[in-house]
């Protein structure tokens, strides 16, 4: 159509918005993956023992974190929404949704701390 | 302090759903609004641009465009605050249909304040005693914070839910049926309260919050839909109303 | 979306923050414990608690994913409410067999 930019775009709580539906989708994805890879066990231990050392790659590990952050920033970002449904509106909520952005990726990197 | 460059460069929407930009050149002016722009343009440059305002005070609603790519009311917006660079954007609102340049199409922005049920329905007759509501009353405060909306459809061209789901009722016609959720000299709450919580009512809202930043009369709609949702939930619950 | 499909997924939401918690909890322990395979399943085999805590996980989560999707679906692809709701529906089911097919895997001996 006509004008596709729109400014208010840049709005912190927009961005929340976004975050928190991209993060629910690649979670959903994932989902499915992380439930095959448990069924693994019913095969035997030894088989699930093997995946297990798979994920022991560094580049695994470092996916795993961002799944870490995906998880904590879905978790945070639905927290928001259930406050905003629940409760007497709150101003600063830009600063709310940054902090809750920011401490996710420190429970990401808490995870990769662990394991490295 | 900077100079004020003596002119400005304009782009306008020209056509309809499909068309092009076209540039002018304006004179600027001390306290220009992007209202004193467009008119300029249709009175000297070209006077077969269509555009609409009235009041020019802010208080109609009527000359709500997007203007480099924020929907606002052109009449309050100085040229000063948005003009980056010496350069404007001005084109129609967003998700409502472009009848010519700078007009759109508000039918749908009103039918859907029809069917969100903001339309008083009264309880009394002209017989009956005056009602006395007290304006410290919390359902009173409560609509009181939201009725001031001239149906500008700013919220409503800033709705990205508006944008990606047709049926969505928008910013506007579910802040009107909560004051009307809250009057309490009116009888049609039962079928208020079932109209928002269908399809596309309230609980579509993903609390982007661009109605509640962009509102020019700094309404908050996000809230009154919250608070929309909270009632119809609560509603729905009971058995007061179905899915 | 509507007030029934909301109820639901706002109420899973609910029920998950916290399981979402003890989860995180969960990957840092395990992780940062080094656990193998056997450490894991020697601690889930046989346990009730393991098994409510993850089947109502994986039940909540199969109903909310589902939902989100649906949301996702018919705002963002041009297919009808109808067959997004369809889609949505599947993968929730293909979510729920596949989450209790992996409870069952780690807690069943």
């Amino acid at each position: 159509m006509i004008v596709r930019q729109m400014k208010h775009r840049d709005s912190a709580l927009w961005i929340a918005a976004l975050v928190h539906r991209l993060s629910g989708l690649a979670l959903a994805i994932f989902l499915p993956f992380h439930f095959l890879a448990l069924g693994l066990a019913i095969d035997s231990d030894a088989r699930f023992e093997s995946f297990l050392r798979w994920t022991d790659q560094p580049s695994v590990k470092i996916a795993e974190g961002g799944l870490v952050f995906l998880l904590a920033v879905h978790l945070l970002g639905g927290l928001r929404v259930l406050a905003i449904e629940n409760f007497a509106w709150r101003d600063g909520q830009k600063q709310l949704a940054t902090l809750a952005a920011a401490l996710s990726v420190l429970i990401a990197i808490g995870f990769l701390t662990g394991v490295f | 302090m900077s100079e004020i460059p003596s002119e400005l460069s304009v782009s306008l929407w020209r056509g309809a759903q499909q068309g092009r930009y076209e540039s002018y050149t304006v004179p600027r002016r001390e306290s220009q609004t992007v209202l004193d722009v467009v008119t300029f343009v249709q009175r000297h440059l070209d006077p077969t641009l269509s555009y609409r305002f009235a009041c020019r005070v802010g208080v109609c609603g009527s000359c709500a465009m997007t203007v480099n790519g924020k929907p606002r009311w052109t009449c309050r917006t100085h040229v000063a605050k948005v003009a980056d660079s010496g350069r404007l954007e001005i084109g129609p609102l967003e998700n409502l249909p472009v009848i010519k340049d700078l007009t759109t199409d508000m039918e749908e922005f009103f039918q859907k304040w029809q069917r969100a049920k903001g339309v008083f329905a009264p309880s009394q007759t002209r017989h009956d005693a005056i009602a006395q509501i007290r304006p410290d009353r919390p359902a009173r405060v409560a609509a009181d914070a939201a009725i001031e909306c001239i149906n500008c459809g700013v919220c409503y061209a800033g709705c990205d839910t508006v944008r990606w789901n047709s049926a969505y009722l928008g910013p506007a016609a579910l802040t009107r049926a909560w004051t009307l959720v809250n009057d309490e000299r009116d009888s049609g709450n039962s079928e208020r309260l079932q109209a928002v919580a269908a399809d596309g009512g309230c609980h579509s809202c993903h609390s982007h919050q661009s109605c509640q930043e962009l509102c020019p009369q700094t309404l908050n709609p996000t809230a009154a839909i919250a608070a929309l949702k909270r009632r119809t939930t609560a509603a729905y619950l009971k058995g007061e109303i179905k899915a | 979306m509507n007030v029934r499909l909301y109820v639901w997924q706002r109420a899973t939401a609910a029920v998950m923050a916290p399981l979402v918690l003890g989860h995180i909890a969960v990957i840092f322990y395990a992780t940062r414990q080094g656990l193998s395979a056997a450490d894991i399943l020697a601690r889930t085999r046989g346990s009730i608690v393991w098994a409510a805590y993850y089947g109502v996980f994986v039940a909540a989560a199969s109903i909310h994913a589902s939902i989100g999707v649906r949301n996702i679906l018919s705002e963002w692809s041009p297919l009808t409410e109808r067959r997004a709701g369809y889609l949505a529906i599947l993968f929730g089911l293909l979510l729920a067999l596949l989450g209790a097919r992996a409870v069952a895997a780690v807690v069943l001996s």
